[in-house]
């Protein structure tokens, strides 16, 4: 049965942290706060333990979402628990018990059966602690719970928005604003994904051996697709991006611990290090994305280069390369790079080419080329660029990267077209001051 | 949990009959089942005959009417079925996954709804 801690062979340590948790609270207010912080940050360890116990995400949720609420009304009145998490994994652990009482609708003997099994298994355990004066055990289950929320069974975003919505620190409307989502529309994004998880037996198991290290890549895409959300989608620095490159970088610390030793997820921490180096240099003050290749180097973040090459380092000893690896690497030669032309450009060449061994995809092919431009020069580069071009043809960066290959062959009527094209198919602002200013820098050079 | 896997493929996509990989594709099947039995995991299994066989009914104002044909026409064509009995969703993909059509085909796995008996 799941919910019992000692149970869970294969689950990796169970880390329990010594938690800062600020000093107690003394006025109504501080408890707000206090409940605030504690909930963002126990949040996924509280609900992964309540699920692993309920078997049943909505259930644990509304409960932990019901215990958040008496929370307040209680400490306010009766000052802070000896442990807060403790108190909050009780009261929702009794909330769901209610709730089971209460809706308790059964549609066989083999049902009910199940549940009053599952019930009187909750109302022991909360009887034994209760005699004992102990504080409830709270088993880590949160790698559990991220390998349920990206499933491949379920869709795309949904895994994302699921993977925030427990695990991170962010709400519903937060979520939903970093998506461009309304709040209504995610509300009922994340309850389809739970009934789906509930309806077809989408367990809440770490998968076995044979499936591991697919899965586990399924896990570190979601964790790099929400880092990426807040970086390259290029809505600019607003706070709410910001906040999802670092819950990517939190989700990914929170999975090293679990599974420690793991290449792929020290590749991914090296990967989202490295680029979050450059969050500084990547816009200039009009709000305008820099490329690479203008951005200023003096700004890039020498600490978090330093980090992201250390867990490249131990990731690559052990000699079991994976596609985060690689992306890491080729963002670690950018990093060690003193200018752009004097960047390690064959290699980089070769590492999106072993890259594209995982990631069989034009998009991967294209970036290839467009190192390759820096070895082979700008007319081989509009060659190759021929291989992608129909997968492409609406992709910005393709045009973007034919405009460049374009100028600096010579041609500037037709890198003038090229740029233009790339200007309509690009979604943001940003971008299209950034591919307009580049226009323009060209036409003035060639007059 | 019971799950529905139902194979889909497009017509004459598969390996012809009365070629050597034809032979191979059925070995295939055979093996499939053949782990499907010895795994416990099998309810049901068949292979239908092609849509053009297929009849369809709907019953308007309580009069039948009868038509020729699949109820919808599409390019991937439903061509067999298995059902499993297993834990989750992971055995159930498992399983599904060693249908040899879907190597070239598709196969949809669908959880059976849980209706009392009693």
């Amino acid at each position: 049965m799941a919910g019992h801690p000692d149970n869970q062979a294969g689950t990796g340590p169970h880390i329990r942290k010594g938690n800062a948790i600020p000093p107690p609270p003394e006025n109504e207010k501080d408890i707000h706060r206090h409940l605030d912080r504690l909930a963002r940050k126990e949040r996924g360890r509280l609900l992964a333990a309540l699920i692993a116990h309920l078997n049943d995400f909505q259930l644990a949720e509304d409960a932990f979402q019901d215990a958040l609420e008496r929370a307040l009304h209680h400490w306010q009145k009766n000052g802070l628990p000896r442990s807060p998490a403790a108190w909050l994994f009780q009261t929702a652990r009794r909330r769901a018990i209610d709730t089971l009482r209460r809706t308790a609708n059964f549609h066989s003997k083999q049902q009910e059966i199940a549940y009053e099994t599952r019930l009187n298994g909750l109302m022991a355990q909360d009887r034994a602690e209760m005699a004992m004066q102990q504080a409830p055990a709270i088993p880590d289950e949160r790698l559990r719970l991220i390998f349920t929320c990206c499933h491949p069974a379920l869709d795309k975003k949904s895994r994302i928005a699921l993977t925030l919505h427990t695990l991170g620190g962010l709400t519903t409307s937060e979520i939903a604003s970093a998506f461009l989502d309304t709040i209504p529309t995610m509300a009922q994004r994340l309850v389809r994904a739970k009934r789906k998880i509930r309806q077809a037996g989408i367990p809440f198991a770490i998968p076995g051996k044979e499936q591991l290290e697919e899965r586990l890549d399924t896990v570190l895409s979601v964790i790099y697709l929400i880092f990426n959300e807040g970086y390259f989608s290029a809505h600019g620095d607003s706070p709410v991006r910001t906040a999802l490159s670092a819950e990517a970088m939190r989700l990914a610390r929170i999975l090293l611990a679990l599974v420690p030793d793991q290449p792929e997820i020290e590749g991914l921490m090296a990967l989202m290090l490295l680029h979050d180096s450059r969050r500084a240099a990547r816009f200039d003050a009009t709000g305008a994305m820099v490329a690479l290749e203008q951005q200023d180097r003096n700004l890039w973040h020498k600490e978090s280069i330093r980090q992201g090459l250390a867990f490249l380092d131990a990731a690559m000893s052990r000699h079991a390369p994976g596609p985060f690896q690689i992306q890491a690497a080729i963002s670690a030669l950018h990093a060690r790079a003193p200018d752009h032309t004097r960047t390690d450009w064959p290699q980089i060449a070769s590492l999106y080419k072993e890259l594209a061994r995982y990631r069989p995809n034009p998009v991967v092919q294209l970036n290839r080329i467009v190192a390759l431009s820096y070895v082979e020069g700008p007319k081989a580069a509009l060659l190759h660029l021929k291989e992608v071009e129909d997968a492409l043809s609406d992709y910005q960066p393709l045009h973007a990267a034919r405009a460049d290959f374009l100028r600096r062959a010579g041609h500037v009527t037709e890198a003038e077209k090229a740029y233009q094209r790339a200007i309509e198919l690009a979604g943001e602002e940003t971008v299209r001051m950034f591919l307009q200013r580049k226009l323009g820098q060209m036409l003035r050079a060639s007059n | 949990m019971k799950y529905l896997a139902l194979i889909y493929s497009a017509p004459n996509t598969g390996p012809a009959p009365n070629t050597p990989e034809f032979g191979e594709f059925m070995g295939a099947y055979q093996a499939a089942t053949r782990t499907y039995q010895e795994d416990g995991v099998l309810l049901a299994g068949e292979a239908l005959q092609d849509t053009s066989t297929a009849t369809s009914i709907r019953i308007r104002n309580g009069k039948r009417e009868t038509m020729d044909g699949p109820f919808a026409e599409t390019k991937e064509q439903l061509g067999g079925f298995y059902i499993f009995e297993c834990a989750n969703i992971d055995e159930a993909i498992r399983y599904a996954s060693m249908i040899p059509t879907a190597t070239y085909g598709t196969v949809e796995v669908r959880p059976i709804m849980e209706i009392s008996k009693d």
